[in-house]
């Protein structure tokens, strides 16, 4: 199968890799996909509680070279943009973005799964408040 | 490998990458020799003459073309029936080996109809009798299907039990085409005989490669291809058993009565040339080629372990084709894995490299979980690869792997001491 110049872009110079501390309050950690299916993103974002908006992004993938790519243009695509913009954002704009083949379409599901996912677990940590100990990011 | 040793079949956009070692490289390099192998030079020259002068049909009596090409075709029978140990009359051509296995089983079961109605075969067969089976089970042919173990082995127990007084034929490869392994073909043929059922196997990724023979093993019908031991693609043959017992075929392809009506249709002739050439060669090669190779393999397995944990064989090594390596590379999906070696052509057992979205069927009935299933190579070395290829091969899937687990949140967490098959995984 050819790949699109920029998965291929975004498999040889992957932006934003790595992790953030999980259980810092201020981070949402969204981990989706399964070893099985050959799909696991980890994307996390820092984001101020003052402004709402997402600071900073990382992410690690383990899947084909599409599923990073996917991943890596969603770290690329928070950043900078407030909660609310990033959950607008559409597996379709980076099918569109990255010419995925019909067959890579799970992949930019995948991603934007990750990117609510992420938002999810910084909203849960947000509202449990101070009080509570913050918990490890699950996957449940 | 020798200076000046045979390299072709590569193709113009080949880089030339000059090593320290001041041994030349050619990239692309090919290491998927299972799924074919580039035609070896001294074969394509036998076979040339035979497109534009020897042209003749070898199905035409009454002139010296057709003569030509009829000795011409006989003289391949005979080197390809040497290289078994069958005799030439035993040999039916047809154009690749789905065919032959079609041809086979097919044949057989319409031919016994009265004798039984069970076949049984084993879950890690290739598709080609796989498919032909359940076919047949739709015309309400029984089928059993003999799991293999965590090696890739079937039990001989279980085979014995599953035989019936309705068992009209045993279709068990003698070569796994994924992972290379080697089922106990003697002892199958043995039973096979004492039972007075006849034996089918799919040989095509041994001729050649390994000794075969077919009086040794007991077999009454094998699957042959020329493309898989460096001769041309298109033409196979399916030998066929004439003496103790005598096999008999219902044909599947009807026509003007060809190979003794078993195959209709005008011979290939010059890739039957071909197919003769290359198993003459690989009769007279095969004892140096099978131990370089295997050094080949061994290096590469070496190489790979010396320098990356956690990576698993799939299936015996000890039951193996010398020139097959199928591992797994935890927590690195396949085929980001192959778009990381671009200048090596290996093949992968993920999901994501097939149409289907299923990993490897082969290595699931190993009992491979799906998740080290997505992360299976296979490496299959061939006549044209040299020592320092695999040296470059296990460069690159080093640095690969090691740049793709930084990469993977399974190999971070894997680390950090989480038990991966305890997680709840949200799956899409």
């Amino acid at each position: 199968m050819a790949y699109s110049e920029k998965v291929i872009d975004h498999y040889k110079n992957p932006r934003n890799v790595g992790s953030l501390p999980k259980d810092d309050p201020s981070v949402g950690t969204g981990l989706v996909g399964a070893p099985e299916c050959g799909d696991v993103m980890k994307l996390q974002m820092k984001i101020n509680p003052e402004t709402d908006v997402i600071e900073d992004a990382k992410f690690k993938t383990f899947g084909c070279g599409s599923a990073i790519a996917s991943s890596s243009l969603a770290t690329e695509w928070v950043k900078g943009k407030k909660v609310d913009e990033a959950l607008k954002i559409k597996n379709t704009e980076i099918v569109k973005e990255l010419n995925l083949p019909p067959v890579k379409i799970h992949c930019s599901v995948l991603a934007e799964d990750a990117i609510k996912a992420a938002i999810a677990d910084y909203k849960r940590k947000q509202g449990a408040g101070a009080k509570l100990q913050a918990q490890p990011a699950s996957a449940d | 490998m020798p200076k000046g040793a045979a390299r072709n079949g590569i193709g113009e956009k080949e880089r030339i990458l000059e090593r320290d070692d001041d041994m030349a490289l050619k990239l692309p390099i090919y290491m998927d020799n299972h799924a074919t192998t580039p035609v070896d030079p001294r074969v394509l020259e036998t076979m040339l003459p035979y497109f534009t002068q020897s042209f003749g049909n070898a199905a035409s009596r009454n002139h010296s073309f057709g003569w030509e090409a009829e000795k011409a075709a006989e003289n391949a029978r005979e080197q390809i029936a040497h290289l078994i140990g069958a005799t030439a009359k035993e040999i039916i051509f047809t154009s690749g080996a789905t065919e032959s296995d079609n041809l086979a089983i097919k044949g057989v079961a319409e031919m016994y109809r009265e004798k039984g109605n069970h076949i049984i075969t084993m879950a890690i067969e290739h598709k080609a009798v796989l498919d032909t089976c359940k076919r047949l089970e739709k015309y309400g042919y029984l089928v059993t299907y003999l799991p293999v173990s965590r090696e890739g082995l079937i039990d001989l127990d279980e085979l014995r039990a599953a035989l019936t007084d309705k068992t009209i034929l045993i279709t068990i490869m003698y070569a796994n085409n994924e992972i290379g392994v080697l089922q106990p073909i003697e002892e199958i043929g043995r039973l096979a005989k004492e039972k007075g059922v006849l034996f089918h196997t799919d040989a095509t990724q041994a001729v050649g490669k390994i000794p075969f023979d077919v009086q040794k093993f007991n077999v009454d019908l094998a699957s042959l291809s020329a493309h898989k031991m460096y001769g041309p693609k298109g033409v196979a043959a399916l030998y066929v058993r004439r003496r103790n017992p005598r096999v008999q075929l219902s044909a599947i392809i009807d026509g003007g009565g060809h190979e003794r009506g078993m195959r209709s249709g005008t011979l290939n002739v010059p890739g039957i040339v071909g197919f003769g050439k290359a198993c003459e060669l690989a009769e007279k090669e095969m004892p140096q080629e099978m131990a370089r190779l295997r050094g080949l393999r061994d290096r590469l397995k070496e190489g790979l372990f010396a320098r990356l944990d956690e990576v698993y064989i799939n299936g015996s090594m000890e039951h193996r084709l010398p020139h097959n390596l199928n591992a797994s590379f935890a927590y690195v999906e396949g085929e980001s894995l192959l778009m990381g070696i671009n200048d090596v052509a290996v093949s992968s057992g993920s999901a994501c490299t097939s149409a289907t979205l299923e990993p490897s069927y082969v290595l699931k009935a190993l009992g491979v979980g799906e998740d080290l299933a997505h992360t299976s190579i296979r490496f299959g070395l061939g006549r044209f690869n040299t020592e320092a290829e695999v040296d470059y091969v296990v460069d690159r899937v080093v640095e690969t792997v090691v740049r793709l687990r930084e990469l993977s949140p399974l190999y971070e967490m894997a680390k950090e001491g989480v038990d991966l098959k305890q997680m709840q995984w949200k799956a899409d």
